[in-house]
């Protein structure tokens, strides 16, 4: 049951034919090579498979990818622009905002849409958005401060 | 390529209501609608459901908006997010309970997807918009390719995860009264730590009179058992009287008493602390519902 889609990541436009049931993280890592986005729990839980579709952060194993059929996708190789980070990125390696890294590509999706949303968020409503990623080596304290720390670079409040 | 973490299913995006609840009918019960799909796509990676045909919602304008009524009511169409829901200025004014309890479902990417249409059909016992449903008298609105009808939200939830929509149904919306002067609307749940649905989650709407006298009472209440239930019990002690924090202590002692044998028991609470946090939360509702009805 292959389904047509043509889909937009990273600024690329990709016509495709894929069964149906192919989840969008499915999509992304097996079928573009896209191995940025990670893929944790697979239960909607741990928020590392987090992407952009049309600019909302979303958990790419819990949605088809032909449901993104006609969306722009946002994964973490699509953040740095000219070999320049993207200031979210910048601010996870100044603050140490990471530990084993499996996290971090979905953290900082997250993040994008946190200060997309909301560019001086105090410490709490981080905490708060971020509530959709987990990072078991339970590093938060340092990915809240990236986060903090991006918000500075950028210009927030 | 790809493995298989659902069963196959064809994929239908129809641009009209009537075309979604024609091909409901040509599958014959064995297709599902998609909404948000944060429900029903990690029931299908657990094969507890495993559809023939999934038919997405996401291409019908109709389902989709926020609007005012004639008679300066809600209605919400049932492709409504979560995030548009908490971020809707007609939604934050006219019915403080639907945003309240919006932003306490899950988290942010969860949010951007799930569906006040989607949360409603679903009726998960421990979903949060369904105790809303019951206090603010949501009035629930289903087609099918022949014919339209409303719902009262009294009659909506049947049991666990089953509803009033017939198999060729599609919920288009949901419409309820605003809260005006002298009335106001609130949610507080008891989140499960890790999943934050609700173990149990109370929604109440209180109207007052100029001398302070409680003129009306809705209290639903989620989580504690196989369905969101209305306490007609709590709030006619309610009704009539001034709400006194003892009148709201008593009416607390009541809440959920309609759900004596059957509030659910598991791994996440016993019935017994069920029962118990249900009057808590009851009390805590009508508190703050009042509240905003004198602010």
């Amino acid at each position: 049951m292959n389904q047509e889609l043509s889909i937009t990541i990273n600024g690329t436009e990709h016509r495709l034919q894929v069964p149906s049931r192919t989840l969008l993280s499915q999509l992304l890592r097996d079928v573009l090579d896209l191995t940025g986005t990670h893929v944790g729990c697979d239960t909607s839980s741990c928020g590392a498979c987090t992407v952009l579709v049309d600019g909302n952060a979303t958990k790419s194993c819990t949605m088809f990818a032909v449901q993104a059929d006609g969306c722009k996708v946002t994964t973490v190789e699509g953040l740095a622009s000219n070999g320049d980070l993207h200031p979210i990125q910048e601010a996870f390696r100044e603050k140490h905002g990471l530990q084993c890294g499996f996290c971090t590509p979905g953290m900082m999706i997250t993040a994008v849409q946190i200060l997309e949303r909301n560019p001086s968020p105090s410490e709490a409503e981080i905490r708060s958005g971020l509530r959709g990623n987990l990072c078991r080596c339970t590093g938060y304290h340092n990915i809240v401060a990236a986060v903090q720390h991006a918000a500075t670079i950028s210009g927030g409040e | 390529m790809t493995t298989g973490v659902t069963d196959p299913f064809a994929y239908h995006a129809p641009a009209t209501v009537r075309e979604a609840s024609q091909a409901l009918s040509r599958y014959r019960g064995d297709a599902k609608l998609l909404a948000g799909g944060h429900s029903l796509i990690p029931m299908m990676k657990l094969r507890i459901a495993s559809p023939q045909a999934i038919v997405d919602l996401r291409n019908i304008d109709d389902l989709k908006g926020i609007s005012e009524t004639d008679d300066g009511g809600l209605m919400i169409g049932s492709m409504t997010t979560y995030h548009e829901l908490i971020t809707s200025d007609l939604v934050n004014s006219k019915a403080q309970a639907i945003s309240e309890a919006a932003a306490q479902v899950a988290d942010t990417q969860v949010r951007n997807w799930g569906t006040i249409g989607g949360s409603l059909a679903h009726a998960d016992p421990a979903g949060d918009l369904p105790a809303v449903a019951v206090a603010l008298d949501f009035q629930i609105h289903a087609s099918s390719a022949r014919s339209d009808r409303t719902i009262s939200c009294d009659r909506f939830f049947r049991g666990y995860l089953e509803t009033a929509l017939r198999a060729n149904e599609v919920l288009t919306g949901v419409s309820c009264a605003a809260s005006g002067d002298g009335s106001g609307s609130a949610y507080v749940k008891l989140a499960n730590k890790a999943s934050h649905y609700a173990i149990v989650g109370v929604a109440a709407a209180i109207s007052i009179d100029a001398g302070g006298m409680c003129t009306a009472a809705r209290i639903g209440i989620t989580g504690a058992g196989p369905h969101a239930v209305r306490s007609r019990r709590a709030e006619r002690i309610l009704v009539g009287k001034e709400l006194t924090s003892n009148v709201i202590a008593r009416a607390a002692q009541r809440g959920g008493a309609e759900l004596a044998g059957l509030f659910n028991d598991d791994v996440h609470a016993s019935a017994e602390y069920r029962e118990a946090m249900t009057k808590v939360y009851t009390e805590r509702a009508i508190a703050l519902a009042m509240e905003r009805a004198s602010g």
